[in-house]
């Protein structure tokens, strides 16, 4: 081979591996259009357009977050201690994590839905679900903090909930897993679930004006897995939609197992027919036990009640409140469009998108038109129910919110991709990658009868290369989409707490003017061992327990030396924030001690307990730089021996016990 | 007619004094905002013919890092005494109407500039009061600092911007004076005796 040839050769393998490359298709960068960046600036000081609820997934906690800037405003501790606010550290905020089982300090937190007026967001609350332990959650949006945690008994794995009717009549939650109910035998060999499990719904009345919680029923359903749901809206008001897989009934591989039937199903509940069976005395009251706590903010105090039994509908004995509706593939969003006639189930192994009519179910219903029972709830026939079938949507279809024109949009985790398609013609219209594998979905009052369809955010399960990568475990994200075109334009990836599942969003003014809390008043402060002033602050010893009735004002703590603490004494530190002024939290924090520290709001008074282990000095200060003499907030404990005759003393700028100056 | 005599025109404007000066009874007679940029939305004082209002916890537990006396309404005096001068004030304004002579309603402008004037003096005195006599054991010391509010107007004060302006019931009195003021003025030298 001579020189010339060789050369001749490299130039033709160069010139084809150029082409190959050139075929690649382009990277992910590309997708960004020019004015991004412009269009999720929110200058320094200004405000965003949409405060957007996320949930924290295994953080057990709820994150918000400004939108379009992605910019993260707070994390609201719900069902996971938090040492940093103290929430299930101190003795107000335990009873709030109280259970069944007694204290729990973590949970997975995967849905979110604010409350709504005429199927309209009304920016009052914010329901969470604990998807480990089952219990549902109520954040009031004027304090952002949560105000009220209900256990649900027979259920277990609370994943389709906290979903509400139109007019937050009532927050549903259907169990994951099926089981023995808790007033059934439990202890029966696993291969039995086809005879023992069954699987409960829970419709939890909510007060119109307090917004407290009260388990009102349950139903009791054969055993399947509920795993996703929505209130019908407008003319499906008064129904409920519910997707259900392992309608095989398997208890042992499931992935195989429960994946064998063609079709699985989406229920849909009569509730209103529900609602009259109860009142007819249907209903059987059933031995539970389950925690219901409350927040009071006048004590600043939690409280856990434990009930003792629930109403119980069988469901599978009422032959008009459930009905079957056959969906592919072990469905997993249920979702309900803006005009309540259309319910998209997302079959995760389907490679269509049914769309079902709720006018033709109804009319399905009235003819019988089924096609036999599944446990003695009937199953009605697929094509009688069926408004149509999306196809070749894409691989892996999730979750649908929909943009009240007409349009909706559906995530799908294997080709990770959103699609936007037309609800009536159920044509593809526009479809933008998602990096990687989206799972829910979020548009502004997008499950609601009123949304607004400007930005859709994709809640992604993994990030990969596209932030700077931190180790092992990466960052959770979110990507904000323009919608109010005819094409989605990608605008911004931003990083989130936990792992986002649902997330909810509404106009900033509607949370911003709801009577948002700047202080709590301290005249209306009931709180047992409130101090209201420095004059009232003191140490008083009830046998070996010693309490602290302690104010924080800037910049100091009254009193700040304590002596006459023994080993041995359990000491209970009630500190009131004097301060009636905006962004003044004081913090509270003890050498050594092995709870957390205390962030207390204006107005507030919270308890931390500490039982000291050494003699000594312990010295505490104030953890929230509130004043230019917030490094002088500090003070001294003296702790002694057990036995010891040192006079319990306490004092503020002047030196006690006299004796010891001396 | 006597030319002492009050014309109707200047009857009514006696009226609408004497309301003026119920009126300032219920509403802020005096404000001092202030403004610090950890207080962007600021804070006010207001001065009421019988009270303190406002921020005015705020600004006390503000005011003890420079060593500054707390305010307190029990504290004034002004505070028992105004309500009574300006309920006096409405009385004469509604009495110089049917007394009906120019020369009463001419002592009545005497007084109510004498008013004015003492009521000023006694205004820059308790500011002076307050911004000088601070306690020694003050956080915050800066030689040659004092932090008494302007009488009117604006006056930076470390981090704060002070500014000292009438409220509603401010303006009323000046209305009332104004009137009073305008009625004399009518009834002396634009009136040909007939």
């Amino acid at each position: 081979m001579n020189k010339n040839k060789l050369s001749t050769l490299l130039f033709a393998f160069v010139l084809s591996s150029a082409l190959f490359t050139s075929c690649k298709p382009k990277n992910s960068t590309d997708a960004v259009s020019g004015d991004a960046a412009k269009r999720v600036y929110v200058a320094p000081g200004k405000y965003d357009e949409f405060y957007n609820f996320v949930s924290g997934g295994f953080s057990g906690q709820m994150s918000v977050y400004g939108l379009p800037s992605g910019r993260m405003l707070k994390v609201v501790p719900i069902f996971s201690q938090d040492p940093e606010s103290g929430w299930g550290f101190s003795e107000e905020t335990k009873p709030m994590l109280n259970t069944s089982e007694g204290f729990i300090p973590w949970d997975d937190q995967h849905h979110l839905e604010l409350s709504q007026t005429n199927g309209e967001v009304d920016g009052r609350w914010i329901f969470a679900n604990a998807n480990n332990t089952p219990r549902i959650a109520r954040v009031d949006l004027k304090r952002f903090k949560t105000a009220e945690i209900i256990e649900l008994p027979n259920s277990a794995g609370n994943h389709s909930s906290p979903f509400i009717t139109e007019n937050t009549e009532y927050v549903v939650a259907g169990t994951r897993f099926a089981v023995p109910g808790d007033y059934e035998e439990g202890d029966v060999p696993i291969n039995t679930y086809k005879k023992n499990f069954k699987a409960h719904i829970s419709f939890i009345k909510v007060d119109k004006e307090s917004g407290k919680m009260d388990l009102s029923f349950q139903l009791r359903l054969p055993g399947v897995n509920f795993d996703l749901s929505h209130a019908g809206k407008g003319k499906s008001h008064g129904w409920f939609f519910f997707t259900c897989y392992n309608s095989e009934q398997a208890n042992t591989l499931l992935e195989v197992n429960a994946s064998q039937n063609d079709k699985d199903f989406i229920m849909a509940v009569n509730w209103k027919k529900a609602e009259e069976y109860i009142k007819a005395g249907k209903g059987k009251m059933e031995k539970a036990k389950y925690a219901h706590n409350t927040w009071n903010d006048e004590t600043h105090t939690g409280t856990s009640e434990m009930k003792g039994e629930v109403l119980v509908l069988d469901a599978m004995a009422m032959k008009d409140i459930c009905y079957l509706m056959p969906c592919p593939k072990s469905p997993h969003g249920c979702d309900v469009d803006p005009t309540g006639e259309y319910i998209v189930g997302s079959g995760k192994l389907a490679a269509l998108i049914p769309v079902f009519s709720f006018d033709k179910m109804i009319k399905a219903i009235g003819k019988k038109d089924y096609e036999g029972d599944y446990e003695g709830i009937p199953v009605l026939k697929y094509n009688s129910v069926l408004h149509g079938e999306v196809q070749k949507p894409g691989l892996g279809p999730l979750h649908t919110e929909f943009d009240g024109k007409g349009n909706a949009y559906t995530t799908f985790f294997v080709s990770s991709e959103v699609v936007k398609w037309d609800i009536q013609s159920l044509k593809v219209l526009d479809r933008v990658p998602t990096y990687y594998s989206v799972g829910h979905l979020c548009i502004p009052g997008g499950d609601s009868k009123k949304p607004f369809g400007k930005y859709l955010i994709a809640y992604n399960k993994i990030t990969k290369d596209r932030y700077l990568p931190t180790g092992p475990e990466l960052t959770q994200s979110a990507q904000l989409y323009d919608i109010s075109g005819d094409k989605m334009q990608l605008l911004l990836d931003f990083p989130t707490i936990g792992e986002p599942h649902y997330a909810q969003a509404a106009p900033a003014d509607l949370i911003r003017n709801n009577g948002q809390l700047k202080i709590y008043d301290i005249k209306k402060n009931n709180h047992p061992r409130v101090a209201k002033g420095e004059k009232e602050s003191k140490v008083v010893r009830e046998g070996n327990k010693v309490h602290v009735y302690m104010t924080m004002v800037r910049s100091h703590f009254s009193p700040d030396n304590i002596e006459g603490i023994k080993l041995g004494d359990e000491v209970y530190f009630h500190i009131t924030n004097l301060e009636q002024d905006w962004d003044v939290p004081h913090g509270f924090a003890i050498k050594k001690a092995p709870t957390a520290e205390l962030l207390i709001m204006p107005g507030e008074t919270a308890t931390l307990y500490w039982k000291p282990t050494k003699v000594g000095i312990v010295p505490f200060y104030c953890t929230d730089f509130c004043s230019a003499l917030h490094q002088e907030m500090q003070g001294y404990i003296r702790v002694s021996p057990a036995g010891s005759n040192v006079p319990l003393s306490f004092s503020l700028g002047t030196n006690l016990p006299a004796s010891a100056t001396k | 007619m006597k030319i002492s005599n009050l014309t109707a025109l200047s009857k009514v404007m006696l009226l609408i004094a004497g309301l003026l000066f119920i009126g300032s009874l219920f509403v802020p007679m005096w404000r001092i905002e202030l403004s610090a940029p950890q207080y962007p939305e600021g804070l006010k004082l207001q001065l009421y013919a019988n009270k303190i209002a406002g921020d005015v916890d705020i600004i006390n537990g503000l005011n003890h890092y420079i060593g500054m006396a707390t305010l307190h309404t029990e504290n004034f005096f002004e505070f028992k005494v105004l309500p009574y001068v300006f309920s006096a004030f409405a009385l004469i304004s509604f009495l110089l109407i049917f007394i009906n002579k120019r020369k009463a309603v001419f002592g009545f402008l005497i007084v109510f500039i004498l008013f004015v004037v003492v009521a000023g003096v006694d205004f820059y005195r308790w500011n002076y009061e307050y911004g000088h006599n601070l306690n020694p054991d003050a956080a915050i010391k800066v030689p040659g600092m004092s932090y008494q509010p302007p009488l009117i107007g604006y006056k930076q004060l470390l981090n704060f911007g002070a500014y000292s302006i009438p409220d509603t019931g401010g303006l009323m009195l000046a209305g009332a004076g104004f009137l009073i003021g305008l009625v004399v003025l009518k009834e002396f030298k634009f009136k040909k005796p007939v």
